[in-house]
């Protein structure tokens, strides 16, 4: 029976913690089928205890292409590792996270290895009858959850919605094998140079990766009360997401915009502020875990949909909220 | 330089209504737009035609009536409008998707740029990009936020990641996607409306492009769907009215009660 795999994503030698969410569903997979996990990780300069971090995670097999020229991700190289690594082994499964470069390079390989791929799952599951991979995904805005397979192409591919689920619990009696891949200057396309970051980006945060977002929006009146935000989301070791009205503003930058031209985001905690809930807001937070909602309008949508919703004057609640915060009571 | 945008049609409202049958969204009756997130690839293109001078044409794959997106993009200010269209080409997946458009723009030739926008807002599912670059072997940087023309072959771009923005030098030709932050995209004018009503569009179709018929449309695409649920919107959580100092305190006690007993506190 051919493997499951997961790609594993890595930056600056450190493993994401998206690669150890990928193996909670690999090894589901994998189990119901009866057949081997695999993580594939191209990088450098990732540790061996890192590499056997994925292992104790549930991977029975690491495969590992290293190279100081894998160090960034370039879509063009990593494809082709990928390639013919597919080729060779020919794997029933492969999951990547839903991230820049997941999204990125899935949709390259797939079309290159000629088969299908499914984005942004937030479900896996095997359909007993064919052991065929059904990956359901949120669609339209959130509006509608499709359920997708590849019935006649191997192997097949799915990106994961990261934060989708949780990493496992490492266990330290696990086993398994940690294979090189020696590198081969063949798979080297140097069509796309990377320069390296912008230096100046502000106040950058990456909120796909937060537990806790606290999001503000027009209600928010002004920039300076997006500080208020910032001491809450300090205090709950959170980050702070915002609406498109809020961002259009300049009150915080793009990368905080959270919806349909924005992150979708699956925090445990999502705390929203002066924010009504559109249909566009709601299609990038749908599948946080805990949505809470301050706002002083009893009909704003996003009360409806809140697991707790706070009909009030925000400018009354967070200062309160802060303080219990800050009080540790 | 020659630019090519593919863009989208997509339903306007978010309430589009889905076939349980073949999985697929019933179009008729909804009013459809251009893909939101392509006015941004758009006026990435249109920004480069009037800073360095360029040609721009529109490319969009759909029914006849598709062409609205592309008379939309004209008023815009693009040179050109492509329809790639036909009955076999429906029903596909992004594999089959960018397959037939990435034929469709090697007929229209001699292409140095293709700006796609990051992600349609139906399908969501931003590979129709991707896939085009690697149907014909271009170079691929998703996620534009800025571009800066450093030669007549290559360009400077940053590309929004996780940690931060990556900058990159990108060889012509290639394929970006493009994201928001790139530009604010310009209104059609009324000259631009008149220009749309009077240019010609081209139609592509099975008749003049040379495509591998087992690459097209549903039949083509190796994903199929097979069932469409309507995810429960409603919680059903617990609301409490804060309309006084008094129920301030109490609504922030009883939000912190939920949130330990929640354990995320
Ligand atoms: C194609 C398209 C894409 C879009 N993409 C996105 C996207 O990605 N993300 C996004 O967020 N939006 C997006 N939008 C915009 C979206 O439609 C809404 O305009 C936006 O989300 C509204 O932001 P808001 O909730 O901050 O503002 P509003 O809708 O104006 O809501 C402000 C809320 O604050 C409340 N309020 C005011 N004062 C107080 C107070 N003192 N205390 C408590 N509450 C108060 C009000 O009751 C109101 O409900 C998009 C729109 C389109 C057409
Ligand atoms: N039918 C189509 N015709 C033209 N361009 C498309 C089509 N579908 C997708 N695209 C392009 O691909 C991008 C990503 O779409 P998607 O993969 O569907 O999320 C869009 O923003 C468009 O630029």
């Amino acid at each position: 029976m051919s493997y499951i795999w997961t790609l594993a994503e890595q930056a600056n030698g450190h493993l994401k913690q998206v690669s150890f969410e990928l193996l909670t569903r690999g090894r589901k997979l994998a189990d119901s089928l009866d057949t081997k996990l695999a993580s594939l990780l191209i990088g450098n300069g990732v540790s061996a205890e890192a590499l056997r971090e994925l292992i104790l995670s549930g991977a029975d097999e690491v495969y590992y292409v290293e190279d100081p020229r894998l160090a960034s991700f370039s879509c063009e190289t990593y494809s082709n590792i990928m390639v013919e690594l597919i080729k060779t082994f020919q794997p029933h499964t492969i999951l990547a996270a839903a991230t820049s470069s997941g999204r990125t390079l899935m949709p390259y390989v797939a079309v290159r290895v000629k088969t299908g791929l499914t984005a942004d799952c937030t479900e896996l599951d095997i359909e007993e009858t064919t052991g065929n991979l059904l990956q359901t995904r949120p669609a339209i805005g959130g509006n509608i959850l499709a359920t997708i397979k590849t019935p006649n192409h191997r192997p097949q591919m799915a990106t994961v919605r990261p934060k989708s689920t949780r990493p496992p619990e490492p266990d330290a009696d696990r086993d398994g094998k940690i294979i090189n891949v020696p590198f081969k200057e063949e798979w080297l396309d140097g069509r796309v140079e990377f320069l390296g970051y912008r230096k100046d980006a502000g106040d950058f945060e990456n909120i796909e990766e937060a537990d806790i977002i606290i999001a503000g929006g027009k209600g928010m009146k002004k920039a300076e009360n997006f500080k208020m935000l910032r001491r809450l989301s300090d205090s709950l070791e959170g980050m702070v997401g915002a609406t498109r009205d809020a961002v259009d503003r300049g009150w915080i930058g793009y990368s905080h915009q959270i919806g349909l031209s924005g992150k979708t985001v699956s925090p445990k905690l999502y705390i929203g502020a002066g924010i009504s809930g559109s249909i566009q807001h709601l299609a990038g937070i749908k599948t946080s875990e805990i949505i809470v909602s301050i706002n002083n309008d009893p009909e704003a949508p996003l009360h409806k949909i809140a697991d707790f919703a706070i009909v009030g004057d925000l400018f009354n609640v967070l200062p309160e909220l802060q303080k219990r915060l800050e009080g540790g009571k | 330089m020659n630019i090519i945008v593919p863009i989208k049609q997509v339903p306007e409202t978010s309430n589009v209504k889905m076939d349980p049958e073949t999985g697929t969204m019933v179009r008729s009756g909804v009013e459809s737009v251009v893909n939101p997130l392509d006015l941004y690839a758009l006026e990435a293109a249109l920004s480069l035609k009037d800073s360095h001078g360029a040609t721009v044409t529109a490319v969009t794959m759909g029914p006849p009536k598709a062409r609205k997106v592309l008379d939309m993009a004209i008023s815009m200010g693009c040179d050109d409008g492509v329809l790639v269209s036909d009955r076999k080409f429906g029903g596909a997946d992004t594999w089959a998707t960018s397959y037939t458009l990435s034929e469709a723009i090697k007929a229209l030739g001699n292409v140095d740029l293709i700006i796609a926008g990051e992600r349609a807002t139906d399908g969501d599912t931003a590979q129709v990009g991707p896939g085009i670059a690697a149907w014909m072997n271009l170079p691929l940087a998703t996620y534009i936020s800025d571009i800066e023309v450093e030669s007549e072959k290559s360009l400077i771009v940053e590309r929004l990641v996780e940690e931060g923005y990556e900058r990159l030098r990108l060889p012509l030709p290639a394929l970006i996607t493009v994201v928001k932050e790139i530009a604010s995209p310009r209104l059609p004018t009324l000259r631009g409306k008149k220009k749309a009503m009077q240019t010609e569009i081209r139609t592509l179709s099975t008749e003049n492009l040379t495509l591998e018929s087992t690459n097209l449309g549903l039949k083509g695409s190796p994903t199929k769907v097979v069932k469409i649920e309507t995810p429960k919107v409603t919680r059903g959580g617990t609301v409490v009215e804060a309309m006084d100092d008094a129920s301030v305190t109490e609504a922030v006690d009883r939000l912190m009660d939920f949130l330990r007993q929640r354990e995320v506190v």
